[in-house]
Formats: structure tokens, C-alpha cells, sequence
């Protein structure tokens, strides 16, 4: 069974007495484990697609089917908590919490599920340590680097253990040589079964992915898997 | 999660947010301090007020009966000519009272008049004498601090005895007991038999210690003809006070020959009267004060909205994070709700400490207190300001869409 199926989806926005199609008619379905790069020019829906995967946004029209639960029926609190549960955010910008450190960002999901501080405190440690920033918990997102922070990011969206990872950009404000170390952290996390997906512009940055989607004008324009040339490249 | 984790989840992000704006927050706090203390100030003037009038009405006995010519509060310039115009009460008549009243446990004729006292080469000014009779003790309440009061015989035979107030011994005998002593009051001299007891001021301006209590009939004697009489009544008990009323009423209209169907030509007082002039004065004060003061607060509370509304437009990104990782509406709600609460409680602590500083600075002319209400509803003021300024702020950040709130810059 897939853990997430689009079934005919499309989304409209007002915008000044105007209709925009953001989206129409996609349809998709992705299996769990699955590493999949989204790209397209800006314009072409991509961020409305990727908003709709995060549970941010509903669908005008269509199904999205997330683990069985079909989303576009839940109200606010329920989006809400999926998106606790379900779905795990690395942004281009990080948005970490500037005046909280790298811990009390690690712990806020797990904040919002309701978890007591002790088991939390614990478990964002040790996410913190998988990515590599065992050393740098007490740290505010101003005393990182970029390359820290977005660890800090990626450690928050691991923390509760979701069923998707969400990555928009995720080495847009990145120098290349950081930006390649996150691409195979986050290679390193699709190995160990964690369904990801990453929307781009970067034919650079796709091509650490095992499937390609590419969105043209609302319309999904392809779809491949790519052969990965080398193991662990 | 449950709620008390996310009041503590608040309250911790609104130290941070306070901590970060340490200026902004300051500032913004100052419009609540300023609400508050003058809130807490008229609060407790007039609770100082009502405190000190009750204090002072207590002198007015609540089973006392005045019978008078004219009425203590009257409304018309019209009414006061007329009431002006009444015949005098007459010994005579106090003594009908005295005789057919069968619900009062005291009768005291009272007449005042003021003089100064001398006693060898001292002497001391505006004293009040009164002239009355031994029920007076039991009319007006008094207590006897040395000696003894005026007895049936004084008062009836006219004896040239007297019962002085504290001030007044004080004022006239030094190192001496003024028993058995005679001072001149005025061109007579009267033999000192009892000390009253201190009793303080009426209502912060009348002293109740500067008088002389002397027998009706000297009085008539050496300083006042024929004077218009108050006749004050004790009814057996407060139960009986309304029918003790109407008694006297019957006896004084057959005393003074009033016909059937005419209007009384006196009036009859009573503690009653007092309180309720004073609750009307009061309400009025309150009612204006609170609402002067309050608008102090409201302006306050107008800042603390605009902060708020500032502060949720700087965190629209923050905010959609939160929303992004699992926040729920009422999560965001209650964490802006409980910001603005927090700033107005800093401010409202700080109000009731400035407050209580001032008061313990004025208290020496000054009867106002802190009292716990007053601390107990500044401090619910100060958090129902913050919670309905910052209502609207913090309803705007639970509303907002999180994909508009992450696209924000």
C-alpha cells in the first residue's frame, strides 16, 4: 500500500478578482522509503504541491490520502496534529527559534505531542547527536553555522520520527561544500528508511534523489526513478 | 497537550519575548503602572473614607432617636425658611416626652451652646456645653473615664456641677486631678465631678473631647433663657426603633398642639439618615473616581494591545513555524493571551508596590490603607486587561494561515 496517493488534485487561489491554477489535476502515489525530488521552475506549483504534501494547505478538489487518512477532510486541530506526527519541515531558512538553543528547538514537536520533559529531553539528545551536534545542544541558532543550523532543523524534523520529511530547498542558503554534507545526511537518513521529499530548483542537488518529479505549469511534466551510478555517491 | 503544560509552554516563551524586548516591554508596562496605582489609590481613599465615617457615624447611636426642629439634611432653600420657622421645642414639651414615652429606655434634653473655660490661669476656647441631663449618658453613649457623670439630683436641682471632655482636662489641669476643682465656664463656676472618656473626632473635623456637659437647669440659669431644645431618645431596644418613632411622634404632635391633618412641626433624625446621605455622597465619589481612574487603565490597556498586535506581526514567521511543527490554534492563542497577561501583571505588581510604599509614606495624614481586596482586584484587573487587550492580537496569530505566515518575511 502507498503512503501517499494524489488522486486528480488541484488547487485555486483568488488573487485580485483572478483565479490561479496552482495546481491541476495531479496525481501520484509514493511508497514508504521512497526518496523523491521535486522540481520545477518558480511558478510552476512546486511550493503549492509541497504546502499540500506538509498538510499546511487542503485541495480545492481531489484527494490527498496520507497513511490511510484522507486530509482534505480534517479540521484545523487535526491538521495540526498530523503535522506533529506525520510530517517533519527543513526549510530553506531554517526557522529555527532564534532565542531558544538548539535543544529547546529539538524539543518544541515534541512539546506540541505532549510528551513530559524527561523522555523529550532524551530523545531530542539523541537526535541531536545523530546528526552530529552532540556538542553543540546549548547553542543559539546566532552562535551556529548554516551548515549547524540546518542539522538543528533536520534533527527537529527527525525528532518525531514522521512518516515524511519535507525539505524545501534545503541548501538554498547554503555554501556548495555545506550543501553537499546535508544532501547526504539526508541520503544517509533515505538509507535508513525514512520516506523523504525535496523540492528544488538544482538539477545538482535532485540528483541525490531516486525519483524525479517535475512540475510544469500545475501539471506534473515527468516522472523517473534515476539510476544511482555508484554506491553511496 | 494538556493544559497546564501549555500555560507553563506560555509562560516561559513570554518571559523570553518580555526578556528580548526588555525596552518595548518597559515602556508598555508604564501605561499599566500608571492605571493601576491610580486605580489602588482611589480604591484606597475611599475605603479610607468609608472607613472613617463609619467610625465617626457610630457616635450617632443606631437606637437614637433625635428629636429636633428642623431636619438635618434638607433639600430646598424653600424647606430650610420654613423649617427655620418652627416653634422651639420647650423643656416643658421634653418633659411630656419623658413622661408618656413608653418604648424608650432614655430621654435626654440637649442644648449646646460654646464658650470658653478657664481654670486659675488657663484657659481654653470654643469648648461646647452642653446642657442636658443624666440620661445623656445613655443617649449619646458616653463613658466615664474618673469621677463621676451628672446624677438625677444635678440635673434636677440645677447643681453648679460639670462633667468635662478629655481635651478639655487636658488642656486645663497638669499634674493634677481636676475632681473637685472649679473652673469658670463663661461668667459662672461650676465644680468639676467627672472626666469623660477620649472619644476622637466626628468624621476627621469635630473634636468630641472639647465639651462640657452641665445640668439643663444651670444652663437655663447662667447662659440661655429659653432655648430651642433636641430631644434625643433611646428606644428599648433596635428592634422597637420603628414604633419608638412613631410613639414620639404622637407625643411631640400633642405636646406642641399640632392639629389633625396639619404636617409635623419638627422633625425626628435618626444615624439612618447619615448613612444614607453618606452611601449617596459616596456612590457618586466611587462612581465618578473609579471612572476617572479607570480610564487611566483603559489607555493602558490600549498599549498593551498595540504592543501585542507589534509583536504578533514581528512573530508571523514564528508563528508559522509553530503551526508548521504542530501547534494548534488555542496553543498560539493562549501563548500571545498569556504575554500580554504576563506584561500586565509585571505592571500591576509593580503598581501595587509603588502603591504600598506611598500609602505607608502617607499614612501618617492619610486613613487610607492597602487593603487585601483592593490588592486582591488590582491584580485581577491588571490580568483581565491583559487577557481582553490581548484577545484580539493573539486571536489574529491563532487565525493565521500557515503557509501566508511562513511566506512572510
Amino acid at each position: 500500500m502507498s503512503l501517499i496517493r494524489l488522486e486528480h488534485i488541484t488547487r485555486l487561489y483568488q488573487m485580485g478578482g483572478e483565479t490561479i491554477h496552482a495546481l491541476r489535476d495531479v496525481s501520484m502515489e509514493v511508497r514508504r522509503g521512497e526518496y523523491v525530488a521535486i522540481m520545477g521552475p518558480s511558478g510552476s506549483g512546486k511550493s503549492t504541491l509541497m504546502n499540500l504534501l506538509g498538510c499546511l494547505d487542503t485541495p480545492t478538489a481531489g484527494v490527498y490520502e496520507l497513511n490511510g487518512t484522507n486530509v482534505g477532510e480534517l479540521d484545523d486541530n487535526r491538521l495540526a496534529e498530523i503535522r506533529n506526527r506525520e510530517i517533519g519541515f527543513i526549510f530553506q531558512t531554517f526557522n529555527l527559534l532564534p532565542r531558544a538553543d538548539a535543544l529547546r528547538n529539538v524539543e518544541l514537536p515534541l512539546i506540541y505531542s505532549g510528551m513530559g520533559s524527561g523522555e523529550r529531553r532524551r530523545a531530542a539528545l539523541e537526535v541531536l547527536g545523530s546528526v552530529g551536534l552532540a556538542d553543540r545542544v546549548h547553542h543559539k541558532p546566532n552562535e551556529m553555522s548554516g551548515g549547524q543550523r540546518q542539522r538543528v532543523a533536520i534533527a527537529r524534523a527527525l525528532v518525531n520520527s514522521p512518516s515524511i520529511i519535507l525539505a524545501d530547498e534545503p541548501t538554498g542558503n547554503l555554501d556548495s561544500k555545506t550543501g553537499e554534507e546535508i544532501m547526504a545526511l539526508l541520503g544517509v537518513l533515505s538509507d535508513k528508511g525514512n520516506t523523504i521529499f525535496v523540492v528544488t530548483h538544482e538539477e545538482e542537488v535532485a540528483r541525490h534523489a531516486r525519483r524525479v518529479i517535475r512540475i510544469r505549469d500545475g501539471l506534473i511534466a515527468g516522472d523517473e526513478v534515476v539510476k544511482k551510478t555508484g554506491a553511496g555517491a | 497537550m494538556n493544559f497546564f503544560v501549555e500555560i507553563k509552554e506560555g509562560l516561559l516563551i513570554a518571559w523570553d519575548a518580555i526578556r528580548a524586548n526588555k525596552m518595548r516591554a518597559g515602556l508598555t508596562t508604564l501605561g499599566i503602572i500608571i492605571g493601576v496605582v491610580s486605580v489602588t489609590l482611589m480604591g484606597a481613599a475611599i475605603d479610607g473614607l468609608n472607613r472613617s465615617f463609619r467610625q465617626s457615624v457610630s457616635v450617632l447611636g443606631a437606637d437614637i432617636l433625635f428629636a429636633d426642629r428642623v431636619n438635618w439634611f434638607v433639600n430646598s432653600e424653600e424647606e430650610w425658611i420654613k423649617v427655620n420657622n418652627r416653634r422651639d421645642i420647650t423643656l416643658d414639651q421634653v418633659k411630656v416626652v419623658e413622661r408618656q414615652m413608653t418604648l424608650a429606655s432614655a430621654v435626654a434634653p440637649v442644648v449646646q451652646t460654646s464658650r470658653s473655660v478657664r481654670y486659675l490661669n488657663r484657659s481654653t476656647g470654643g469648648v461646647v456645653i452642653f446642657g442636658t441631663t443624666e440620661q445623656y449618658l445613655q443617649t449619646a453613649g458616653l463613658e466615664v473615664d474618673e469621677g463621676r457623670f451628672l446624677s438625677a439630683e444635678d440635673s434636677e436641682g440645677g447643681r453648679p456641677v460639670c462633667v468635662i471632655g478629655y481635651d478639655v482636662c487636658t488642656n486645663l489641669f497638669v499634674r493634677e486631678s481636676p475632681l473637685g476643682k472649679k473652673i469658670r465656664i463663661g461668667p459662672r463656676w461650676l465644680e468639676v465631678v467627672g472626666v469623660l472618656a477620649k472619644r476622637g473626632s466626628f468624621m476627621g473635623m469635630v473634636s468630641l473631647d472639647n465639651q462640657v456637659i452641665i445640668p439643663v437647669q444651670q444652663l437655663l440659669l447662667g447662659y440661655w433663657r429659653n432655648p430651642n431644645f433636641e430631644i434625643q431618645v433611646k428606644a428599648v431596644d433596635l428592634a422597637h426603633l420603628e414604633d419608638a418613632k412613631e410613639e414620639l411622634r404622637g407625643v411631640l404632635r400633642k405636646a406642641r398642639h399640632v392639629a389633625p391633618g396639619d404636617p409635623d412641626d419638627f422633625a425626628i433624625n435618626q444615624q439612618e439618615q447619615v448613612i444614607k446621605m453618606f452611601h449617596h455622597l459616596a456612590g457618586t465619589i466611587e462612581a465618578a473616581g473609579l471612572s476617572v481612574t479607570g480610564l487611566a487603565l483603559f489607555v493602558g490597556g490600549i498599549g498593551i494591545m498595540n504592543i501585542m498586535f507589534v509583536s504578533v506581526a514581528e512573530r508571523t514567521r514564528e508563528i508559522g513555524v509553530r503551526k508548521a511543527i504542530g501547534a494548534r490554534r488555542r496553543t498560539i492563542l493562549l501563548q500571545f493571551l498569556i504575554e500580554a497577561a504576563s506584561i500586565c501583571l509585571i505592571g500591576g505588581l509593580a503598581g501595587l508596590a509603588f502603591v504600598y510604599v506611598l500609602t505607608l509614606a502617607l499614612s501618617s495624614f492619610f486613613s487610607a490603607g492597602l487593603s487585601l481586596p483592593v490588592t486582591a482586584l488590582a491584580v485581577l484587573v491588571s490580568l483581565l486587561t491583559g487577557v481582553v487587550s490581548g484577545f484580539l492580537p493573539a486571536w489574529r496569530a491563532a487565525r493565521m494561515d500557515p503557509v501566508e505566515a511562513l511566506r512572510n518575511e
